[in-house]
């Protein structure tokens, strides 16, 4: 049962994701993309961790889908770009078929190694996924995540700086 | 049985498509848009390993990349809005101002 339910939700992931590459308008690009999103939301709450699955909708699905979409909007883009969207066509299957074949075999051919931690399915759902993501966070990756916060300010007095009128 | 090797070769089928978009496709736009496919099936591959190795480190790399990409996204529209604005354009291939 979950085995097939995972098969639905990565057929809808694979074909929204292929939307995403062969849609000529963007704006249909950017839906396929949400959906996508939301499909590797529901596989995150499928992997015990649903914290990570409301931080991709927010995040993704919510606040860069949106910004993505009205950059489209704003440049308001003529049909005369859609009629050529694509260049290169046989060159880069070929290479995504190389980057694809590698991944699988690498998957197929490795042993999945490595010291198993100490949080548990179990106890993911006893103490709740968030209180030990935040655990975590301030205590063990407390100099990255201000680092992180510092990143997120410079990154927005560069887009107000970029998007000006005149620098 | 799902195994977390399922998801593995999920994320390896999203990242090819990624690639195969950002290289194919002429407006920068879309490009964009592919890549943060790509950064999404890394992002899948931290949380199944992460779950599979009952460890959380994996998790808390993916709430960085997230922030990363939120980022990334402000400059690089902004980026884009910019040489929309001289170029008329957002096609990769009017991108050559440094071209020679």
């Amino acid at each position: 049962m979950e085995l097939l339910f995972f098969y639905l939700v990565a057929l809808v992931a694979i074909l929204s994701a292929f939307m995403v590459v062969k849609c000529k308008n963007p704006v249909n690009s950017a839906i396929s993309l949400v959906m996508t999103f939301f499909c590797l939301a529901i596989l995150y709450v499928m992997l015990y961790a649903p914290f990570m699955a409301a931080v991709q909708v927010l995040v993704y699905a919510g606040a860069i889908m949106v910004l993505i979409l009205f950059v489209i909007m704003l440049l308001n883009l003529g049909p005369e770009m859609m009629e050529r969207f694509q260049h290169g066509v046989v060159g880069g299957a070929i290479v995504a078929g190389i980057v694809m074949i590698q991944a699988v075999m690498f998957v197929n051919r490795g042993e999945m190694a490595g010291i198993s931690g100490d949080v548990t399915r179990d106890q993911v759902l006893e103490v709740g996924h968030m209180e030990l993501i935040g655990m975590k966070l301030f205590t063990e990756f407390m100099l990255p995540f201000q680092i992180a916060g510092i990143l997120l300010l410079i990154a927005i007095v560069g887009a107000l700086v970029l998007a000006k009128k005149e620098v | 049985m799902l195994t977390v090797y399922h998801y593995l070769g999920l994320s390896a089928i999203l990242f090819a498509l990624g690639t195969y978009g950002v290289l194919t496709r002429r407006n920068a736009i879309v490009i964009f848009m592919c890549i943060e496919l790509m950064l999404n099936a890394v992002n899948l591959t931290f949380i199944s390993l992460s779950s599979y190795l009952n460890n959380l480190d994996g998790q808390i790399f993916v709430f960085f990349v997230m922030s990363v990409a939120a980022a990334e996204a402000a400059v690089g529209l902004a980026l884009m809005i910019a040489f929309f604005r001289n170029k008329e354009s957002v096609e990769v291939e009017d991108f050559n101002l440094l071209k020679w």
